[in-house]
């Protein structure tokens, strides 16, 4: 049984294709009329420009540093082995055969250039959106193991667990998160990175402070979803583990959170989209995420347009890879 | 076996309710007891007391000489000498039948996965459903379902058994087979103490039979008097509505 759609399935199917079309229209209407502003304030697109921020191509030159003589050449296959004596010394510099730029007795003097190559580099967009996945997946990791521990808390009967975890969690939920990512950054990070140089320890990077804040942040509304997610089992299944036998936390584990887990998957991964979303906020504390990675790219490149539509796209990319793989997971639960 | 003395309960919220007013009896080993009485009488209050699924707030309930009301006894090792069935069935939606009969053996018990399932599939034998070990518990009937419960909570090798209501969730055609296996249970001497409304039960298995109302026990007796020639008012009333 589907939702009653109004008229016959005949004209039904006319209609459909109809509003197919109108939808096509729709689409190509918005970025046609977008492509027609930007012409009019004489914005020059230039997508060519993009993928040098994903990949590019940098030369190397390796260069002398030495004032003397090639003494030896020896290739072997790809590589060459250059050796250059003068001064009193000797050195060996390794060069790829097809970038060799010297022969045996030349005069070299120092920073001369003795054989170059080219590689493959990762370009700021795509260290960038490595960052934010680092970022997303760490705070998600720990922030399920916070909220699993808050979510049972929040239901124990001893209070001072119990009232723990309501603390936590109203607090969480209560501020907003750049105020709890300056908390982080600017307090906590200060006090612990001053407490560490007293020790004569190295300091902690901002990015474990951009986790900890994402990762406290989701772990309150974990936690609330775990909470409502164990209270949905029927009590009597607590019931009846507890009546074989099982002390709680075995009935927990075997019982009640596996029956759970599928009720909160769902909700846990709008959760963690959104946490995909909020780590775009931590490059107000120098990490180097994907928005703040854009950003640098649009004050050197000057192709703003371009390159914020990229960024969306790359959220865009993660975000939907999240929820398919959330929805593997429940497939495989449900199947289980 | 089963001693409960001056047992009281009251439920708070919203209002004080006396589910259990000063109530004592007793459960001889071997014995079948059978429990009856009207809705909200507390026949369930009293057994979910005797294994601690409810806090009693006063008197004592002795299982095999263990205070069940001694916060330091330690309580799930006397549920696993008081195996209890459910109005509702409760199996574990999502383990298969031999795993719900697995379970707290492995878990509990500590018994090897072979002799875990060995034990199970012994017991499903047993109560009839054999067949059936490897489906979910929702592709059964309720019957059956009920049958699962019973091996599963059998498979702790208990001492009693507490039954609260076990065929008033089945339809009719099902209670037979469901009352049959308590029936076997009962001739090979398991302890047992059964909440019903099936009459024809408590004449045919019951040692003796309790009538409780308004959170007291009534009256107690053999069935043959019970049925036949009840003291109280009240069980007279009682039993004219439900016979
Ligand atoms: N968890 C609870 N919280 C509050 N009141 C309760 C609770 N459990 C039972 N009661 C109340 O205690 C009284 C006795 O309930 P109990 O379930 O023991 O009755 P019963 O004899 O088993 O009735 P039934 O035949 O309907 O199962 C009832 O008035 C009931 O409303
Ligand atoms: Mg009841």
């Amino acid at each position: 049984m589907g939702i009653p759609t109004g008229g016959s399935p005949r004209r039904a199917k006319g209609a459909y294709f109809l509003w197919v079309a109108v939808f096509c229209l729709l689409i190509l209407g918005t970025v046609g009329s977008l492509y027609y502003a930007t012409q009019k304030v004489d914005y020059v697109w230039r997508w060519y420009r993009v993928p040098q921020y994903f990949f590019y191509h940098e030369s190397v030159e390796i260069r002398s540093e030495l004032d003397g003589e090639v003494k030896a050449v020896a290739t072997d296959g790809d590589q060459t082995r250059i050796t250059v004596e003068g001064e009193g010394k000797s050195l060996g510099y390794q060069v790829p055969s097809k970038g060799l730029r010297v022969a045996r007795g030349d005069r070299i003097y120092p920073g001369d250039v003795l054989g170059s190559f080219e590689r493959w580099r990762v370009g700021i967009l795509l260290q960038g959106l490595w960052v934010t996945l680092k970022v997303s997946l760490l705070a998600i990791i720990f922030g399920i193991l916070l909220g699993l521990f808050a979510g049972l808390a929040r239901i124990s009967s001893n209070p001072a667990l119990k009232w723990s975890a309501i603390t936590y969690i109203e607090l969480i939920r209560g501020s907003p998160l750049l105020v709890q990512i300056f908390i982080w950054y600017f307090v906590l990070g200060t006090v612990i990175n001053t407490l560490l140089a007293r020790q004569g320890m190295q300091q902690l990077p901002p990015l474990w402070f951009g986790v900890a804040a994402l990762a406290f942040f989701a772990g309150a509304y974990v936690a609330e979803i775990v909470r409502s997610g164990i209270q949905s089992i029927h009590r009597g299944q607590m019931e009846a583990a507890r009546s074989l036998g099982m002390s709680y936390p075995q009935a927990m584990v075997q019982v009640i959170l596996p029956q759970a887990l599928r009720r909160i998957l769902p909700p846990l991964a709008g959760q963690f989209i959104s946490l995909v979303k909020d780590s775009s906020l931590l490059g107000i504390i120098a990490i180097r995420e994907l928005t703040k990675a854009t950003r640098e790219v649009v004050t050197t490149s000057l192709q703003p347009f371009e390159l914020w539509f990229v960024c969306a796209l790359l959220y865009l990319i993660l975000t939907f890879g999240l929820s398919m793989f959330v929805q593997y997971l429940e497939r495989r639960t449900a199947a289980a | 076996m089963i001693e409960v003395r001056n047992v009281s309960k009251i439920f708070y919220p919203p209002e004080p309710i006396q589910a259990l007013n000063d109530v004592s009896c007793k459960i001889e080993p071997g014995e079948v007891v059978v429990i009856i009485g009207p809705s909200g009488s507390g026949k369930s209050t009293l057994l979910r007391c005797l294994n601690r699924l409810e806090y009693a707030d006063a008197g004592h309930i002795l299982i095999e000489g263990i205070e069940v009301l001694d916060p330091k006894t330690n309580i799930n090792k006397v549920r696993t000498e008081v195996g209890m069935v459910f109005q509702s069935f409760n199996l574990f939606p999502h383990k298969t039948v031999v795993q719900n009969v697995m379970l707290a053996q492995r878990v509990v018990r500590k018994r090897s996965k072979e002799a875990a399932r060995d034990k199970a599939m012994s017991l499903l034998d047993k109560v009839g459903i054999k067949e059936k070990a490897n489906v979910y518990p929702d592709q059964l009937s309720g019957g059956q379902q009920q049958r699962v419960a019973i091996a599963r909570a059998l498979a702790m090798d208990p001492k009693v058994m507490l039954f609260d209501e076990p065929t008033s969730a089945l339809d009719p055609e099902m209670i037979g087979e469901v009352l049959d296996v308590m029936k076997t249970l009962a001739r090979e001497g398991m302890t047992m103490a059964v909440v019903t409304h099936e009459m024809g039960f408590a004449r045919e298995v019951a040692d003796r039979v309790i009538f409780m109302d308004h959170g007291a026990i009534v009256e107690v007796g053999p069935p043959e008097h019970f049925f036949t020639n009840p003291t109280h008012e009240r069980t007279k009333l009682f039993l004219s509505q439900i016979l």
